[in-house]
């Protein structure tokens, strides 16, 4: 059996600062993972995906990264994308100081 | 030291204008990332977790005060106020926009500084001895040789898209403080029985998920061969290694895999066919390059002031005890400048930092600075009447930890606080461990030790040289840390041995205390390093000691 698939958001890096950024569902980009659109549909994904992609001269790398539903919108999953909301944990440098 | 000539600013300055027009192109959306990727790899920038990367060469660590300055001039200005020290003597700044690049590459060729060949499968920053030209067990400064390769190296036409990276690393001294057994060719400088110097070649050591020490290929090269010889081996490896599986194209294993003397073989026959072609141009450069690293004027002046100053100031007295090393020339000392005080990030200085340290170079170390592959800086030549303003002045700029060698002088990668590859932290394992080792006063009890910390089997933090090695894993999306034992990157160099089940970020520095204050127990006395203590004992004491429940377990 094929492996269920597990909800979705399309992530990047911003083409001139080079940080983590989300789609939205009105396709925009946000710098908040919280604003961006949770894929529940596998198609929709790779639609949204190659739409995404489609942007050379906004973002840079877009893929699709598990994510699940929280009070606040989606949130990561798994602890790289968790650091991607955030930034390093050495300074206060990055979103955790930005947003 | 060496002095670009109109070629090398010609070659620097069109190089930066080409990449400026391709960025423009980037931004204006005619090149694609996937178009792009491999421009801005060649010219060292990367893409990583939070921003994009920009690392810079530092040729064989060496720099002077006036490119120090500019560095901090470039953290300042286009960073965030500083820059990272990495494992190959370069310096990587964690937040450039892109847009900003090429100014800071015009930036950096004003010092005769760039960032060419710090990515891409070719050969990178040729690395040597960072005590080049001070150590007192020197044969020769390994630095003339080094640039020579470099300058052979930079755009060399048949080396551009090698089958992965090279990496080339070159000693002077009977002590190998360069790693040059863990490098695709590894050269250590020694005499023949005539007397008359050269090199023993190493080659197929390196790290990674695949770690060999290199096997000696050469035990003795003249001086004068060393450009063919080099050439040589980079052509056999060229055509032979292999390009259809990237984790198995690295020339350790094309050499592992066709053996020694098949590649023995095959270099000694093309370094007969191209040989003939160095005509003597490349000895010629080398003169001239010899004479740019001709050593400063050393001073003779009394060292009562010093030897009264240890005796007055038991900080001072403890720091000249840890961080200072021989020198060749008689009242001089080497000083490292640690990069890693306790509970700071390895490797990081801040601008105002660099600024120091390239004042204290100006002031009272012949305008010369050499980063260590260990992330911290040496000030190469003080003399020993200096060494109380040295420090006062490192004191200054918080920069006067006395921790060279010891628990607390981690070497740490980045790790996925920035980098993309990696699959989990190091830098805040090796801030808890040092922060922890400070509060229990035992650094200088447990003496030399060499913790090394990776955040991806790539290992560009080393870890399977440390003494104690540390690996951050992603184990079922959580962070997963594991200890291999008895590593060592010297002339002795060992692979270091998978001690059992990793650790969770949490169990790891109580790991490492327990290990510690274990070895504590099971040396035979103080002098006893715990590399000794383990090559002794060999794992099981120290297996014991990291899983006292499993232990038990057994026994039941």
């Amino acid at each position: 059996m094929p492996r269920a698939f597990t909800p979705k958001v399309v992530t990047a890096n911003a083409l001139l600062e080079g940080d983590a950024i989300w789609l939205t569902e009105d396709n925009r980009w946000s710098r908040d993972i919280h604003e961006a659109e949770l894929i529940t549909d596998e198609a929709h994904g790779d639609l949204r995906l190659l739409e995404a992609q489609a942007r050379v001269d906004e973002i840079a790398g877009a893929y699709l990264a598990d994510a699940k539903a929280g009070p606040n919108g989606p949130e990561p999953t798994h602890f790289r994308e968790e650091f991607r909301t955030r930034g390093p944990s050495n300074y206060a440098h990055g979103k955790q100081v930005e947003l | 030291m060496y002095k670009y000539n109109d070629f090398d600013e010609a070659f620097i300055r069109s190089r930066t204008a080409q990449f400026r027009g391709q960025v423009e192109r980037r931004i204006d959306g005619s090149l694609t990332e996937d178009e792009f990727k491999p421009l801005r790899l060649m010219n060292g920038l990367y893409l990583q977790l939070h921003a994009y990367m920009l690392r810079v060469a530092i040729p064989y660590g060496t720099l002077n005060s006036g490119q120090m300055r500019q560095l901090a001039m470039i953290a300042d200005r286009w960073d965030k106020g500083y820059g990272h020290f990495t494992t190959r003597q370069n310096i990587q700044y964690n937040w450039p926009k892109l847009q900003d690049v090429p100014d800071i590459l015009d930036a950096l060729a004003d010092v005769e500084m760039h960032a060419i060949q710090t990515s891409g499968n070719t050969i990178r920053n040729v690395t040597a001895d960072h005590f080049a030209g001070a150590a007192a067990d020197e044969i020769e400064d390994p630095r003339p040789i080094a640039e020579l390769l470099r300058q052979w190296s930079t755009d060399h036409p048949e080396f551009q898209f090698l089958p992965r990276k090279f990496k080339i690393a070159v000693t002077g001294a009977a002590e190998d403080r360069a790693v040059t057994k863990a490098h695709d060719i590894g050269l250590r400088m020694v005499r023949n029985d005539a007397g008359e110097p050269g090199f023993e070649v190493i080659v197929g050591g390196g790290l990674g998920r695949t770690p060999m020490v290199g096997k000696v290929i050469r035990n003795f090269l003249p001086k004068a061969d060393l450009l063919p010889y080099c050439e040589a081996i980079v052509s056999v490896y060229n055509l032979l290694g292999r390009r259809d599986n990237k984790y198995k194209a690295r020339i350790k294993i094309t050499v592992h895999e066709n053996g020694l003397e098949k590649i023995q073989e095959l270099v000694e026959e093309r370094f007969e066919a191209i040989r003939a072609g160095f005509t003597g141009h490349d000895q010629e450069l080398l003169k001239d390059i010899e004479a740019a690293f001709a050593p400063p004027v050393f001073v003779t002046k009394s060292t009562d002031g010093y030897e009264a100053a240890r005796l007055a100031n038991p900080a001072f007295r403890s720091w000249t005890d840890t961080n200072l090393s021989d020198h060749r020339a008689d009242g001089y000392a080497i000083v490292s400048i640690s990069i890693k005080k306790h509970g700071a990030t390895p490797g990081d200085a801040s601008s105002d930092q660099m600024r120091a340290m390239a004042d204290i170079a100006e002031n009272y170390g012949h305008n010369e600075l050499c980063i260590s592959h260990e992330q911290n800086v040496i000030l190469p030549h003080v003399h020993k009447s200096d060494l109380p303003a040295v420090y006062a002045a490192l004191r200054e700029a918080d920069l006067a930890t006395a921790n060279i060698g010891l628990v607390s002088d981690i070497i740490a990668c980045p790790g996925m606080d920035y980098c993309a590859l990696a699959t989990a932290r190091s830098i805040p394992i090796a801030q808890e461990i040092a922060t922890r080792f400070d509060e229990l006063k035992i650094e200088h009890d447990i003496g030399q030790l060499k913790i090394k910390i990776s955040g991806c089997i790539n290992a560009c933090g080393h870890h399977h040289v440390g003494h104690i090695g540390i690996l951050g894993l992603d184990r079922a999306g959580v962070e997963n840390y594991q200890i291999t034992l008895g590593g060592d990157g010297t002339e002795t160099t060992t692979i270091g041995e998978r001690a059992g089940p990793g650790f969770s970020a949490d169990e790891i520095v109580p790991a490492v205390e327990r290990l510690l204050t274990g070895y504590l127990e099971l040396r035979d006395d103080e002098d006893e390093t715990f590399l000794q203590a383990y090559r002794r004992l060999g794992l099981e004491p120290f297996k014991a000691i990291l899983y006292p429940s499993e232990d038990k377990a057994n026994a039941a």
